[in-house]
């Protein structure tokens, strides 16, 4: 085979194996319990608490458009409580876990990234390495921890915001009263419809922080390539979403 | 002691170490002295296992660094104090959490650990600093804390990377008497990577001179002044005009 098509072939597998070794370090330390739970704490607060203004204001303008929308499609041909059942189903299954995932994939992914990318180039990750701490156990489990913790908190809070920004819309907006979305809300709403979305958050959680942490102790030299690795993060976090956002459909619906 | 055996280490094709061999003994201060690019620094992280050597060994205390499994280079490296060249301060704690951070790890109380930090704080004479962070220090003073971080967990060694690069020569004398006073204090070994002259002749017991990856000459500061080997002459007496003599003996070495 000519040696064009092996040498990007030879990259693509180099890569995952480095993904592979990345993550097998990241369970191995695990075990470390003297280093991790005292920073997750504070990560939790960081990824978490941190990003509901975000997640609520993205979820927030969805469900007041979703509404609006919902009722222009359906208008003359649908009744128009099924507003509430679109609102509700779509801001539950999909946009409220993949629009959340999105804009923290931007947030938090940057932010891990560009952190750690700094710590590198400034030796800070070299230095807690003399003082014989475990890196991993440091510096990647507390934060992919916290943000599988916490993204399906703060999914479920932009969750009931979208719902209740489209509820706010088809009552004033539209000519729907509170029973009539309440009842389209209901019409074919299932329990799954909620831990659906929480399931898909904590994926997107943990595929994120994955990413930011292996995109900043990546980087080894320089300001310029702190910031290339910190648009990694963003772009690969977001592909990771849309790619789970389907997994988790072909799996669970 | 510390000995180097043989070691080679190449970054892709740039052979850094070429067959470095040197001891340091126990208690005495050996500076390495050199060509910016020469392998110092390099040849530094392999004491503490932050390099690994492509061929020979590192040893200390009788244990060779890169054999040792995780729990042995931990244990290792809590016996080596590492002062970084650019300080590699944590720039999210204060000065005191900078300095706490490695003690909390050897399992100190915070009263010892409070005791110890102003004992390293104190020696450097940076008594009132505890409370502030990095970014509100100049850059002696950051050193000074490294230097601080370095001496608080008590190592029987400190490497130096750099210790007077980039400050002023009122400063560099300072952080020169530090060193001295350290080792007089405390009985520790210390390597010291310099291209720094002056400092080199204050602190060092020995000094070594690397070129081209491997030790040139090695001696005491009186024997390398007096050396008459052209490349440690066009060195110590910084002159360039010496090239065609020292290729000629670059070629013979």
């Amino acid at each position: 085979m000519p040696r064009v098509l092996l040498r990007p072939l030879h990259r693509w597998f180099g890569g995952v194996g480095h993904v592979a070794a990345f993550i097998q370090d990241a369970v191995r330390a695990l075990r470390d319990v003297r280093t991790w739970p005292a920073q997750t704490g504070h990560q939790m607060r960081r990824i978490g608490s941190d990003s509901v203004p975000i997640a609520v204001f993205v979820s927030g303008f969805t469900g007041i458009v979703l509404a609006l929308q919902a009722s222009y499609t359906f208008t003359g041909a649908v009744p128009l409580y099924f507003v509430g059942t679109l609102v509700g189903k779509t801001i539950m299954l999909e946009l409220g876990p993949v629009l959340t995932g999105l804009a923290l994939a931007g947030r938090v992914g940057a932010n891990i990234a560009a952190e750690l990318g700094t710590m590198r180039v400034t030796e800070q990750v070299d230095a807690l390495e003399t003082l014989a701490f475990d890196p991993p156990a440091y510096l990647v489990v507390p934060r992919v921890l916290a943000a599988t913790v916490m993204f399906p908190f703060v999914v479920a809070l932009a969750t009931a915001t979208g719902l209740f920004t489209g509820y706010v819309t088809a009552v004033n907006l539209l000519d729907l009263s509170t029973v009539e979305f309440v009842r389209g809300l209901r019409l074919f709403y299932q329990f799954k419809d909620i831990w659906y979305g929480l399931v898909k958050a904590m994926s997107f959680g943990l595929a994120i922080a994955i990413i930011g942490c292996y995109c900043g102790l990546g980087v080894r030299r320089g300001a310029a390539e702190v910031g290339a690795a910190t648009t990694r993060a963003v772009v690969r976090g977001s592909q990771a979403v849309i790619v789970l956002d389907a997994v988790w459909a072909v799996l669970l619906l | 002691m510390i000995a180097f055996r043989d070691v080679h280490k190449a970054f892709g094709s740039l052979q850094i170490l070429r067959g470095l061999s040197f001891e340091v003994r126990n208690g005495e201060t050996l500076v390495l002295l050199g060509y910016s690019g020469t392998g110092k620094s390099v040849a530094l992280k392999h004491i503490v296992g932050l390099l690994t050597p492509d061929a020979g060994e590192v040893e200390v205390d009788g244990q060779v660094v890169h054999q040792l499994d995780r729990k042995g280079l931990a244990a290792l490296r809590s016996t080596i104090g590492y002062v970084f060249q650019f300080s590699a301060l944590f720039d999210s704690m204060s000065v005191y959490d900078n300095l706490a951070l490695g003690l909390r790890r050897q399992g100190m109380s915070e009263r010892d650990i409070a005791e110890r930090a102003e004992e390293a704080l104190a020696l450097v004479q940076l008594d009132d600093a505890a409370g502030q962070f990095p970014s509100e220090l100049s850059g002696g003073m950051r050193k000074r804390v490294g230097l601080a971080r370095a001496i608080a967990l008590r190592p029987r060694y400190i490497l130096y990377d750099e210790p007077t690069t980039g400050l002023d020569p009122v400063t560099s004398a300072v952080i020169d008497q530090l060193i001295v006073r350290t080792r007089q204090k405390y009985g520790v070994t210390s390597v010291v990577v310099t291209h720094d002259l002056r400092s080199a002749y204050t602190v060092g017991d020995r000094i070594a001179m690397l070129y081209q990856g491997r030790i040139r000459q090695i001696g005491t500061v009186d024997e390398i002044q007096k050396s008459h080997d052209p490349i440690v002459r066009q060195f110590i007496e910084g002159r360039p005009e010496l090239a065609a003599e020292v290729d000629a003996a670059g070629a013979g070495a």
